[in-house]
Parts: C-alpha cells; sequence; structure tokens
C-alpha cells in the first residue's frame, strides 16, 4: 500500500494506482479529456496536471503513479490558470458547432468550458479541413471536431484488438484515421462504435436514422412495426434521468406506440427463437453433427471481425441469424400473414444499444429471406430518446405496456442476451433439458457471468463434459481460439464445445449505441438490470415460452427445419481486412 | 496474430520486397524498433514507401497495418509516392517566403501539371516545398536534384526545368 496526502487528506491506496484514481477516493475530480478508464492511460492533454510538492514540474495525474509520502495539490489558482490556458488551446482546434452536434448536452469538452466559464477564446481558431468520412453504415468520423485525444484509437486498438484507426502524422497535421488513406468502410474496422462511445466530443457518432423513421411513420401506405433489443431497457432510462439498470421495457412500448408504432415486438422473443434453433444445431454437433466448437454469430461486429480475422473459423459459426434478422425475418411472414398485411408494406424498425446492427442490415443476401429488406432501419438507443424527446412524449409518466402477440412474449432467457454470457447461459437452459430430457433443477449458470474478459466452466450433463468458454470485449477473443487453433493442430480434442462471443465490454449493454459514459460500474447495474428481468420473468427458457410454440406448430414446424433454414438462417466467408483502390 | 491482418482486396501496387529486404526483415522481427528500422532500409531501396510494401511489411513483421502507418506518417522522412526523377525543392523560409516562394511554387504547379507535394504524370518532376535550407541571401531559391538556383522570378522557371527534362 501508497500513503500520501491529496489537498492535505490523508489516503492510502494499493501500489501503482494513479493519482487522478486516489483522488476521486477522497472526494476530488481531477479534469480529464484524454483518460478513460477503460484504457491504459497515455497523458495527451495535458489537463489533468497537478502538483506534487518537491517536484519542479507538473505531473499529469492521469499517468501518474502515486509515491510513498507524496503530498498533491489538485486545485489552487495556478493550475486553474494552466488548466484553462490548456482547453483553451484545445477550444482554438475545435468549431463552435455545439447546436448541430450529436454530443451537444453531455459533451466532455463543453462540460470543461461550461466550468471554467469560458466566455471568450484567446486564441485564435485553426480547424482541420479534412472530410467527415460517412463510408460506413454505422458511424461517422469529423475530423474538424477531434480534439486528437488519442481515445477512439485506444479503445480500437487496446479494448477491441481491430487497430482500424490510428494516429496518423504528428503536430498539428495529426488526424484519426484509418492506415493507407482507405475510408473506414474498407478498414479492419467492425463497426461496434465503441470508438463512438467513447469519444469526449461530437468527432465520432451514430449514423442518424431517425429521418428514415419518421418519413416511414407518416407514410399511410407503411405498416411500421418495431422491435426493441434487451439491453435497450436497462439502458434508455439513463436518458431521462433514471438510474443505469433501471428496466423500463413497459414504458417502452408505450412509448413506440404513441410515436406511431402500429404493433410492438421484443427482441426478446426473437431472441428465444435463436436459441431454439441454434440450441438445436449445438446439440447436432454434439452428436458428431457438424465442427466443434460451435461459436455464436449473433453480435455483427464479432461476425465482421471473424469473417475478416479469423475466417478458419467460419465452419464454427452458428448458421442462426442473430434476434434481430430473425424478428425482421418473421414479422414480414408469419406475422404479415397473420394480419393480411402485405410484406412490401411492413417497415420494420428495430430499436439497438448497437452500432454494428445498421450494418447488419445488408450484410447479406440472406437478410432479405422475406424477399424484401427483412428489417428496414436500426435506430440506436441514443437515437430513439432524441426521437421520444422530440415527439414530446413524458417518458417518464408513461403507463407501462404490454408487446403485441404474436412477436412479443418472452422467456427471461431471451433477456439475457443483452449480457456477456447470456446468450450461452440461454442456449444451456434449453439445450441442457434437451440433452437430458429433464426439467432443470437450477436455470442458473453463474459460471459464464461477470466482466471477466474470458470465461471459461464445465459442465457434467448427465455424465457427458460440456466445455464452454465466454469471451467479450473483441481484444480477449484471440486467446480463446488460439487455443482451439493450437489443439487443432496437435490433433487433440476441443478445448471448448460451446463459445459465446461478444465484441462490446459487457456485452450490449455496454453497445457502442448505448448512452454514453459506460463505465464497469454503469455496466454493471445496467447488468444487473438484465438478470432482474430474468428473475421476474415467469417463464425461464425459451422453448417454454408458449408464444416460440406456437411459432413452430403454426408456421416453422421443427427446429431446424427446411422453413426455418429458409427464413433463421445465413452464412459466412472470409473477407479482405483492407479494401484497396488504386 | 494471424497473417490475416493485412489481407487485402484490390491491388496495393506491384512492388515487393526484395529477398535482401526480406532477409532484413527476419533479422529484425525480434527486435524493438523492427518498424522504423525496416522502414529506412525500404526507403533507402525503393526512394519511398510502396503501398504494397507497407502491407508486406506489415504481415512479415506480424503488426498491424495501422502502426506501419503511423510510423511512416510520423516522420516527415519518409515517403510515400515515387519520387520524381528529378525532384524540385522550393525553399519556403521566410526570406523566400517574403520574396515570392509561393508564386515559384504556382508557377511551377502550372507549368508541370502537378501539384505540390505530387510527381508529374511522366515521373519526370516531383514538386515540394521544404524549410529554410540556408541560401536567404539568394531568396527566392529552389534546387533541383540539389543543385541550388537563386534569385528567382517565374519567368526563369521554364529555362531551368529545361536543363532537366529528359536527362
Ligand atoms: S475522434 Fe474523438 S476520441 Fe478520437 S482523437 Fe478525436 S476527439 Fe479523441
Ligand atoms: S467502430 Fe469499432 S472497429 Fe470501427 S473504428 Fe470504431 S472502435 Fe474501431
Ligand atoms: S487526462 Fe491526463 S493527460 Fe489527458
Amino acid at each position: 500500500m501508497t500513503k500520501l496526502e491529496i489537498n492535505g487528506i490523508a489516503v492510502e491506496v494499493p501500489e501503482g494506482t494513479t493519482i487522478l484514481k486516489a483522488a476521486e477516493l477522497v472526494g476530488v475530480k481531477v479534469p480529464r479529456l484524454c483518460y478513460h478508464e477503460d484504457c491504459e492511460p497515455w497523458g495527451a492533454c495535458g489537463i489533468c496536471v497537478v502538483k506534487v510538492e518537491g517536484s519542479p514540474k507538473m505531473v499529469r495525474a492521469c499517468a501518474t503513479p502515486c509515491g510513498d509520502g507524496m503530498q498533491v495539490t489538485t486545485h489552487d489558482t495556478e493550475l486553474y490558470d494552466v488548466r484553462r490556458t490548456v482547453l483553451q488551446l484545445i477550444l482554438s482546434r475545435h468549431p463552435n458547432e455545439c447546436l448541430s452536434c450529436a454530443r451537444s448536452g453531455n459533451c466532455e469538452l463543453q462540460t470543461l468550458s461550461e466550468e471554467f466559464g469560458i466566455r471568450e477564446f484567446d486564441f485564435p481558431k485553426r480547424l482541420s479541413e479534412l472530410p467527415i468520412d460517412r463510408s460506413t453504415p454505422s458511424i461517422e468520423v469529423n475530423p474538424v471536431k477531434c480534439i486528437s485525444c488519442g481515445r477512439c484509437a485506444a479503445v480500437c486498438q487496446q479494448m477491441q484488438g481491430v487497430w482500424a484507426l490510428e494516429f496518423l502524422g504528428r503536430g498539428d497535421e495529426m488526424r484519426i484515421a484509418p492506415a493507407a488513406d482507405v475510408q473506414l468502410n474498407d478498414s479492419p474496422c467492425i463497426k461496434c462504435g465503441q470508438c463512438s462511445a467513447h469519444c469526449p466530443v461530437g468527432a465520432i457518432y451514430e449514423k442518424s436514422d431517425s429521418k428514415q423513421v419518421h418519413v416511414a411513420l407518416a407514410d399511410e401506405e407503411k405498416y411500421c412495426v418495431v422491435q426493441i433489443a434487451p439491453a435497450v431497457r436497462v439502458a434508455i432510462g439513463e436518458a431521462f434521468g433514471y438510474e443505469s439498470g433501471e428496466i423500463l421495457t413497459g414504458k417502452l412500448y408505450a412509448a413506440l406506440r404513441r410515436l406511431g408504432f402500429k404493433a410492438v415486438f421484443d427482441t426478446n422473443f426473437s431472441a428465444d427463437l435463436t436459441i431454439m434453433e441454434e440450441g438445436n444445431e449445438f446439440l447436432q454437433r454434439m452428436k458428431g453433427d457438424g465442427p466443434l466448437p460451435l461459436i455464436t454469430s449473433c453480435c455483427p461486429a464479432w461476425t465482421d471481425y471473424m469473417e475478416k480475422f479469423a475466417s478458419d473459423f467460419v465452419p464454427n459459426f452458428s448458421t442462426a441469424k442473430s434476434p434481430q434478422q430473425m424478428m425482421g425475418a418473421v414479422a414480414k411472414t408469419y406475422y404479415a400473414e397473420s394480419i393480411g398485411v402485405k410484406p412490401e408494406n411492413i417497415f420494420m424498425v428495430s430499436i439497438m444499444p448497437c452500432t454494428a446492427k445498421k450494418y447488419e442490415l445488408t450484410r447479406t443476401e440472406d437478410m432479405y429471406s422475406t424477399g424484401y429488406k427483412d428489417v428496414d432501419v436500426v435506430l440506436t438507443t441514443r437515437e430513439l430518446s432524441r426521437m421520444i424527446k422530440s415527439a414530446g412524449v413524458d417518458f417518464r409518466n408513461l403507463p407501462e405496456e404490454e408487446a403485441d402477440s404474436i412477436l412479443g412474449t418472452y422467456a427471461g432467457a431471451g433477456t439475457l442476451f443483452g449480457v456477456t454470457g447470456g446468450v450461452m447461459e440461454a442456449a444451456l437452459r434449453t439445450a441442457v433439458t434437451l440433452m437430458t430430457g429433464k426439467k432443470l433443477p437450477k436455470v442458473e449458470f453463474e459460471d459464464v457471468r461477470g466482466l471477466e474478459g474470458v470465461k471459461e466452466a464445465a459442465l457434467d450433463v448427465d455424465g457427458q463434459e460440456v466445455r464452454i468458454a465466454v469471451a467479450h470485449t473483441m481484444s480477449n477473443i484471440e486467446q480463446v481460439l488460439d487455443k482451439v487453433r493450437a489443439a487443432r493442430e496437435k490433433g487433440e480434442e476441443t478445448p471448448y464445445h460451446f463459445i459465446e462471443v461478444m465484441a462490446c465490454r459487457g456485452g450490449c449493454i455496454g453497445g457502442g449505441g448505448q448512452p454514453h459514459g459506460a463505465t464497469d460500474e454503469v455496466r454493471s447495474m445496467r447488468i444487473a438490470g438484465i438478470y432482474k428481468d430474468d428473475e421476474k420473468s415467469v417463464v425461464r427458457c425459451s422453448h417454454e415460452n408458449p408464444e416460440i410454440q406456437r411459432i413452430y406448430k403454426d408456421f416453422l414446424g421443427e427446429p431446424l427445419s427446411e422453413k426455418a433454414h429458409q427464413y433463421l438462417h445465413t452464412h459466412y466467408k472470409s473477407r479482405p481486412v483492407y479494401k484497396l483502390k488504386d | 496474430m494471424s497473417e490475416e491482418r493485412s489481407q487485402v482486396a484490390g491491388s496495393a501496387g506491384d512492388e515487393k520486397l526484395t529477398p535482401e529486404l526480406v532477409a532484413f526483415v527476419e533479422e529484425w522481427k525480434p527486435q524493438p524498433g523492427n518498424v522504423i528500422m525496416v522502414l529506412h532500409q525500404v526507403q533507402e531501396h525503393f526512394g519511398y514507401i510502396p503501398r504494397s510494401v507497407a502491407f508486406e511489411v506489415a504481415e512479415r513483421l506480424d503488426v498491424p497495418v495501422a502502426k506501419v502507418y503511423g510510423v511512416i506518417t510520423f516522420y516527415h522522412f519518409f515517403r510515400m509516392v515515387r519520387p520524381g526523377r528529378h525532384s524540385i525543392a522550393v525553399c519556403m523560409g521566410t526570406a523566400c517566403y517574403l520574396k515570392g516562394g509561393q508564386d515559384l511554387i504556382n508557377e511551377l504547379e502550372m507549368l508541370l501539371g502537378c501539384s505540390n507535394g505530387s510527381v508529374t504524370d511522366d515521373g519526370e518532376f516531383g514538386i515540394e516545398a521544404v524549410r529554410c535550407i540556408g541560401c536567404c541571401g539568394l531568396a527566392p531559391v529552389l534546387t533541383v536534384d540539389g543543385e541550388v538556383f537563386g534569385n528567382l522570378t517565374a519567368d526563369d522557371l521554364p529555362g531551368i526545368l529545361a536543363q532537366y527534362r529528359g536527362k
């Protein structure tokens, strides 16, 4: 342990703790811009400087570890002036475009300017003239607003292991961009949107598709239906003054009806459907029909990663589509028939915690299995909260409503798709039941829960060993794949039978389209909300969901039937990491 | 990390590491600072860093392409375009700038049909603005392949180009 004083307050911290973290422990917030707790500090911006008794230079609190006996001053007039100058210099490279900015109202730079009472600018503006990169369907990168803090590159490289973004050039010319002068869509980018969730300003943000939704809602010909993903319900409250993790499913349904949707469905229903297909696929493979490990494929950022960086695993991927795409497929067939509306008139919108879901819509021709685009538009949680506010819907005072039949009921298993380990747990609930033919004595699988990067477990299913692994935060996956590769090369038995992967930290609850400000504390609260939603469900297993039983009886036949394959399955292929033009 | 990290669709170009360069890469691979050492060697050989070679270097060193480009663009020393057979460097130090360095660049761009920092289509000339080259007394100044021309006006330029064209 290290003992020190911060502003005269004694504090004891574990060795290696930074001054910034130690200050938080005694209730002192040192301002920061480049630092984010998800990444190693790299000390780029200089706003966090503090004084250490006996040291001639000010030090960066985010990157300086505490020392024994240190006496630190975090706030005084001189530090205030230095920070103010740093801020003024940053502002000289940043446009005053708050009114039209995606981060207005929760921008970290705007907040600092407010706190420092900036009323005029000390230095002339020198703005970048580089164009906005609008190449991906998921996010946009606007170099004019970039303050070169480097968070996005750190996140893309350290957390996600993708290396799509890098600092190019130096000094005044420095910019954040993909290598080799390609646009982001031709780079390794997997569209996870973590850069947009971490950028302190509005330089990287989700591509907005709300206009399309407004147009469709106003079109009398269109029958607009909507689905909401599990992770949205425990995070959207943050935009309306609720605590993270508050379950707002009923109010969300009500809000969507007020926006004009004719039917409100739940992606949790189609998550249950995914489990039926994927669980049975797992059983088949356990019986020797198809390669093991089976690997989950409901995260489109992960499938993009795999197709680019790990295409040796194409045969291991579950061919089951993601819940979002399954919902689109059954809404434009099964549901359309049931209400007598032509599929071309159904307009399906998804509310997702994810920017990669926007990319998934047109991923392959399988996403048009109904003969139309199965899902028309994806809105992220952030976009939906704006839409609710601009429509004058008083969210906090909405009544709780129910989802619409026949695609609305969900089991607790379905809601678990929102967290890391959740797809595995949901799949095990059904697969183990199918393997043993017995009802589960206990539906919780605690080994797969929590924020640890890789979780492993071996289950004993009536004497048969089932080895599983769960990975989240994209950079954690390679170690799991490498174990499988090593066994493959040596001709040994696979170390795992089933692997779940989600690209974002904590799973979808930490998705790139969720409200800003996710930290592990916030993620844990959202995760707790999801488990609570599961616990309060009457039905906990996907195969016991009555609407699931009905869709198989009335429409699909059996899991993995020909019809199920036609609408609910897809395929994968190797893709280049870079697409170069001459 | 697998070699798939630098897998490419479309053409990155035809240039490839020579066997000597490959050996150099292998020798440096386990050592820290290998990217920059290899890039120096590559530029020495080609006169610039061809895109296809940048990708090949990333693959052979087992590092992300973005890291290689981070290094290439950080150091002004590295170039990403093939230099012209004759390189024209126009001084933009304070003295030259005040005496019309920019006019020289504008005129060269017009005469050659290529912009500052690039190379003519036939590969004959490359134009580049550079920092003070220390001949302020002769401002405005430019050099062609290192040879200094001073006290210039735009009218002198066609004559200078003629001395080098096709040589
Ligand atoms: S784009 Fe945003 S996160 Fe990335 S360097 Fe610029 S300001 Fe920082
Ligand atoms: S979306 Fe994800 S992969 Fe793409 S640049 Fe951002 S962090 Fe990197
Ligand atoms: S927050 Fe410490 S240098 Fe940016």
